[in-house]
């Protein structure tokens, strides 16, 4: 368990590196995508929302079935609407 | 192959994919590619999750996934670009609840004994608290269903230490003490206090500051998923939770220079609340000279170069379109035509670069601050639509100007200004702007969109 949690804040830690060398080469012209697509990948918290609403405890599934429900808006909404925007940035 | 192995590679598959995909949001040329490869991910996550064999029940999760997409959908494809502000708050929000369901979900049903495992769930749940009524407040300010004004009161620091102090003792009750009070009523006091701390951290916050605060939730909304990641120890949560944490961090820091503030000032200080004191400057102003929209096109018309520095007014006008097809009949003209873009010209980061994708107008003529203030004694006609604070001089000039400092852009030193302004009514916070009374400075007083679209028929005629 400790040392199970203590590969995955070093995953952390990492990503956050990682994440900041990215996130700092995105020009200004796309922050707004880049912050609905951002807000698309927070999302991902649907994947423990299935596992949850897959459970077999009633009040389990009633919480997760919530969290599905408001994790794919996130997902299906985010995802769309970056890619909406996208499509407007054209080059003469 | 063992079924986990293959959880665990399609997880490691899916966390590339989303690298990869906020790397090609580097550039508007494969932006778009790179926002389909994070979608392709996160398809892979999901598929990939639903073969769990602890799954029992796939009915419940059929109905939210099939409700939730549609929501999703509609309020993508029907959102106008200049409400993006408010659908991204919302849905940083619905990420924030989400995160703390996962963790409440967990907590009412799992083991108690390990403080790591316990920690997780009090911070996805008290992060998860803050970013849902954080974001339910910001939304309400930007789409002005609640006044966008700041709210400060008596003894705010005070109750806020207060709420702070007991955050603590419910988290240090959650993990060391147990049985103070049962797990349900922990559970429940921490919801209540998260949502509580949520809406006292924004109410406080200007309308005009909302483009910080929705960075912040962003990043927010991140680090949730990152917490709801070590409750259910998955590492595809902690990674791609931490990308969009750090992102939302990196753009909340871009905002805050933008405004030549920092994050504590921002959060904690109602401006636009206190600043009463707009007629201190007033002593130095001169004369405003106002043009005909048939003076300026003459002007115009002579011109080989044009910077034209839009601000949230012009959206407010409905006026891009009307921009856009001057900046064409200019080009034709033989005028060179750039877009100077300030960070907090919108009402989000990047939000005026998107009204302007939206009315036609080629991203690379859009240009900022930096870039343009070097050459500005190079360029004719500076036409300032709809934007104010952006082009004070008194940022660079009077040091006793509350925006003294903010990096601005430098209009007041090319050869001629237009300001395209309603009334000669201040910006926000009831700054003065000196801009509007120097010599070279003429003002085109009335609506954006009708003095374009004059300044158009003028072309064409």
């Amino acid at each position: 368990m400790e040392s199970q949690i203590i590969l995955l804040i070093f995953i952390l830690v990492l990503s956050i590196f990682l994440g900041v060398e990215l996130i700092t080469k995105v020009p200004s012209t796309l922050h707004t995508p880049l912050m609905s697509g951002a807000n698309a990948i927070s999302g991902i918290t649907l994947v423990g929302a299935l596992l949850s609403s897959g459970s077999s405890e009633a009040i389990t599934i009633a919480l997760g079935t919530a969290a599905v429900f408001f994790a794919s808006i996130n997902v299906v909404g985010g995802y769309l609407v970056t890619n909406r925007m996208l499509s407007m940035f054209k080059k003469k | 192959m063992d079924i986990t192995i293959l959880v665990n590679l399609s997880y490691i598959a899916a966390s590339i994919l989303f690298i990869v995909g906020l790397k090609m949001l580097g550039s508007p040329d494969t932006a778009r590619k790179g926002n389909f490869l994070s979608s392709s991910g996160m398809l892979l996550a999901v598929l990939i999750t639903l073969l769990d064999q602890n799954i029992v029940d796939y009915k419940y999760i059929a109905g939210a996934l099939v409700a939730g997409s549609i929501v999703g959908y509609f309020a993508a494809t029907k959102v106008k670009m200049t409400s993006m502000p408010e659908m991204v708050a919302i849905f940083n929000g619905f990420g924030g609840i989400a995160s703390l369901l996962v963790g409440s979900a967990e907590y009412v049903s799992g083991t108690f004994d390990n403080p790591a495992f316990l920690g997780a769930i009090f911070l996805t749940v008290l992060i998860g608290g803050v970013t849902f009524t954080g974001s339910i407040v910001a939304y309400g300010k930007l789409s002005e269903v609640i006044s966008g004004r700041p709210f400060l009161y008596k003894g705010q620091q005070f109750v806020n230490g207060l709420l702070v102090l007991s955050v603590l003792a419910v988290g240090a009750n959650m993990l060391f003490i147990q049985g103070f009070i049962s797990a349900e009523q922990t559970l429940i006091l921490l919801l209540a206090l998260a949502f509580l701390l949520g809406i006292l951290f924004v109410v406080p916050i200007g309308g005009a500051d909302m483009p910080v605060v929705i960075a912040l939730l962003n990043s927010f909304s991140g680090l949730a998923a990152c917490a709801a990641g070590f409750v259910i120890l998955n590492n595809v949560l902690i990674v791609a939770g931490a990308l969009v944490g750090a992102s939302g961090l990196i753009l909340t820091n871009i905002m805050c220079k933008a405004m030549n503030r920092s994050l504590a000032n921002v959060l904690f200080s109602g401006f636009g609340a206190v600043t009463d004191s707009s007629n201190e400057s007033s002593q130095e102003q001169g004369e405003v000279k106002p043009i005909t929209a048939e003076d300026a096109y003459l002007i115009l018309e002579a011109a080989s170069s044009v910077l034209i520095v839009p601000g949230y007014g012009m959206a407010v006008a409905q006026a891009q379109h009307a921009v856009r097809e001057l900046g064409e009949l200019l080009e034709a003209n033989g005028a060179e035509v750039k877009y100077a873009i300030h960070p907090v010209a919108g009402r989000m980061p990047g939000h005026m670069n998107v009204l302007l994708a939206e009315a036609n107008v080629s991203y690379d003529v859009l240009v900022e601050p930096d870039d343009v203030n070097p050459i500005m004694e190079t360029v004719d006609v500076c036409m300032v639509i709809g934007a104010n604070d952006v082009v004070n001089p008194d940022a660079k000039d009077n040091d006793s100007s509350p925006i003294y400092g903010m990096p601005i852009i430098e209009v007041d030193n090319s050869k001629t200004v237009f300001v395209l302004k309603r009334s000669m009514a201040s910006g926000f916070a009831g700054i003065q702007n000196p801009l509007f009374f120097k010599p070279n400075t003429r003002m085109l007083f009335g609506d954006a969109k009708e003095t374009v679209s004059t300044l158009v028929s003028e072309f064409k005629a």
